[in-house]
């Protein structure tokens, strides 16, 4: 019998019951969206955190102070990271194209009559830009000397900046910040979005002097002086290139300095330090464990819609006793009525199937949208989902359509 | 009356039903023979085996033992397969209840034969032209397109008869083809199966009814399993 006729046949005795040939794909149809959606998830979840890591610029190298040194327990406990360490990485080690050392502060500030509460005001270095991939629209950066002489000045986020002056010039305005200290703007950067979650246009600049010496309120703080608890290192372009020093070079470099500077051996030492490369195989360790969890559930969904129409299948046949007698009766050979059942569980899956995909494709970019959440829709997903949900309605459809194919003419004929 | 070749030949056809420890002997020996354009009935009490015999003779299943030639072929012996493919190509059934495909056209009911036939392979136009012309042929050329339930039970019947001849079977049985019409549907069948019959169809058909019975050219009475006599009918149609 031609494959058509039997695709026909098949798609006829569907139609004949519309509703329930529904029902049967409802299982299908949220298997096969839920491994859309949930690899969606993932992947957008991947994606974020992939751009995170990159935004922060690239070539860099985190150094962290340990906890250790100073007993445990503290949250200031920093090791021994001092800020003098960070310029004696710029000056002393050969490939480094930038260090630059944060130290944040949350605080009030106020414009002419306008007041913001929780602002970050952020205690940077003076290649802060760069490493940062940062450009100024208006104005310009602050520099060594001014960091060095504790200058008051500020450099504004786009978004601030427009909160405090809207379209006016805020170069030369003043600034109050947490009630005393008053910052003269000299600058305003560009836009630059929210990396991760990280929305680096709504803070506020400032030289780190400013943030060490004048807003860590901290009885603590104050004591801890000049220690830091991160400095970024941002590596030449040429390292790692050919004839040229490797990563791992400037690493060990930097490493002998700070044990040097520390008083510390390499074997205990007082640091971390950790590359990007770390970062990105960590992170990409975790997702791909998220990944597969998810991937493991959505194909539970798919193995239960399996068995919904396993199950519906059987009921078909059962109720459709006399129909398959009737077929006998006119010549169908069991493996006529064993394709037809086949064929209709294939066909039951298929559709679901694509109306999974449609649901899945239309529910991640819903569920995106909803949660703020970054879905990301992968073709593999859908073509893998879609093959999945066929190899479950041939499994599944075996069965019923072995039991429909082996009924009894007879017996089938009588059945009411 | 000139030497017609034999459509059914059983010889001591035998059929055992098991049922747990029992054997119930619902076919005990009988043979039985029809002749090409011939229309025969079969009667005799419930539980004699005329249902069984007609399975037999239908070929939905085989003899326990005994010979059965259809068609000058032997076929008390074959599998699934080889049994659904003679009742494709050779025979058409009449049940009492019709038995056509619920919310199916009639035109679709009749083609389901064709469907299935693995020897002409006829393109779908031929088939529907073919399906068409058999429901003109029993009076329901303007009905194709109606589903059963729309359908008279005369005119279920119909379409069955029309399903029965589309594949030009040798031989059509018939069970008790009138038993669930009134008595004036009934006369029109059986004038319908008479005229197919003169155009050259053999029919086989049980019923209880001896009134109908009388349609046909002899009756074969069984009686526990065995064919207990034969009578010629003598009543004459125009
Ligand atoms: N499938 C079956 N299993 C067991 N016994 C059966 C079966 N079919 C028929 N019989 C028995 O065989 C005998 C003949 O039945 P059947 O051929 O149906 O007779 P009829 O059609 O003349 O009433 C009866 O005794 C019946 O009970
Ligand atoms: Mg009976």
């Amino acid at each position: 019998m031609k494959p058509i006729k039997v695709i026909k046949i098949a798609w006829l005795a569907l139609l004949k019951s519309k509703i329930r040939s529904l029902l049967t794909m409802l299982g299908i149809i949220i298997g096969v969206a839920a491994v859309i959606i949930m690899i969606a998830i993932s992947a957008g979840t991947e994606a974020t955190i992939q751009e995170q890591i990159t935004g922060l610029g690239s070539n860099l190298i985190y150094v962290s102070a340990s906890f250790g040194r100073a007993g445990p327990g503290s949250d200031f406990n920093s090791g021994g990271l001092v800020y003098d360490d960070a310029f004696a990485i710029a000056d002393q080690i050969n490939g480094v194209a930038g260090v630059v050392v944060e130290q944040s502060s949350t605080q009030s500030i106020k414009a002419g009559d306008i007041s913001l509460d929780s602002v970050t005001i952020m205690g940077t270095t003076a290649d802060f830009p760069s490493v940062r991939d940062m450009e100024i629209t208006s104005g310009r950066y602050f520099t060594q000397e001014e960091i060095d002489r504790t200058t008051s000045i500020a450099v504004l986020g786009s978004s601030l900046a427009e909160e405090l002056f809207g379209d006016q010039d805020p170069f030369g305005e003043t600034i109050t910040v947490g009630g005393n200290i008053r910052l003269t703007v000299v600058g305003v950067f560009d836009e630059k979005g929210m990396v991760g979650d990280v929305d680096y246009d709504s803070r506020l600049y400032t030289p780190i002097t400013i943030v060490l010496e004048k807003l860590t309120n901290n009885q603590f703080s104050r004591f801890m002086g000049d220690r830091v608890r991160l400095i970024y290192v941002e590596v030449d372009e040429s390292v790692g290139s050919e004839g040229e020093r490797t990563l791992d070079d400037v690493i060990y470099q930097i490493e002998l300095l700070l044990a040097k500077r520390h008083d510390v051996t390499l074997d205990e030492p007082d640091f971390t330090i950790t590359t990007q490369q770390d970062i990105i195989t960590t992170q990409e360790s975790t997702t791909a464990a998220f990944r597969s969890l998810l991937a493991w559930v959505a194909g539970v969904s798919l193995i239960v819609g399996g068995i919904g129409i396993m199950n519906i299948m059987l009921v078909s046949v059962t109720e459709r006793t006399r129909e398959i007698g009737i077929r006998q009766s006119v010549g169908a050979t069991p493996n006529d009525i064993r394709w037809q059942f086949l064929t209709e569980a294939l066909l039951l899956s298929l559709i679901g199937g694509l109306i999974g995909v449609t649901v899945g494709v239309i529910g991640s970019w819903v569920f995106g949208e909803a949660s703020g959440m970054r879905t990301v829709i992968v073709a593999s997903s859908v073509l893998l989902a879609f093959g999945s949900a066929a190899t479950v309605g041939i499994f599944f459809g075996f069965y019923p359509a072995n039991q429909a194919a082996q009924l009894d003419p007879i017996e089938a004929l009588r059945y009411e | 009356m000139k030497n017609r070749k034999p459509i059914i030949d059983g010889r001591d056809l035998v059929k055992i039903y098991q049922m747990g420890e029992f054997e119930v002997r619902a076919l005990d020996g009988a043979s039985i023979q029809v002749q090409e354009g011939e229309f025969v009935a079969i009667m005799g009490p419930s539980g004699s085996g005329k249902s069984t015999l007609m399975n037999l003779l239908g070929c939905l299943m085989s003899p326990t033992s005994g010979e059965y030639f259809l068609d000058g072929e032997d076929v008390s012996d074959l599998d699934q397969v080889e049994l659904a493919q003679i009742r494709n190509q050779k025979l058409g059934f009449i049940f009492q209840s019709y038995n056509l495909l619920a919310r199916t056209p009639a035109l679709q009911n009749v083609i389901l034969p064709l469907f299935y036939n693995r020897t002409s392979r006829l393109t779908d136009e031929e088939q529907q032209d073919k399906a068409t012309n058999m429901l003109d042929a029993v009076g329901l050329g303007d009905r194709i397109y109606h589903e059963p339930q729309e359908l008279s039970g005369g005119q279920q019947q119909r379409v069955s008869i029309a399903r029965a001849l589309v594949n030009d079977p040798v031989m059509v049985l018939a069970d008790e083809p009138t038993g669930n019409l009134d008595s004036k549907s009934g006369a029109e069948l059986m004038e319908l199966l008479v005229s197919l019959n003169k155009q050259g169809t053999t029919i086989v058909m049980v019923t209880h009814d001896p009134a109908i019975a009388e349609y046909t050219n002899r009756t074969i009475h069984l009686l526990d399993g065995k064919v207990e006599r034969e009578v010629k009918n003598g009543k004459e149609h125009k």
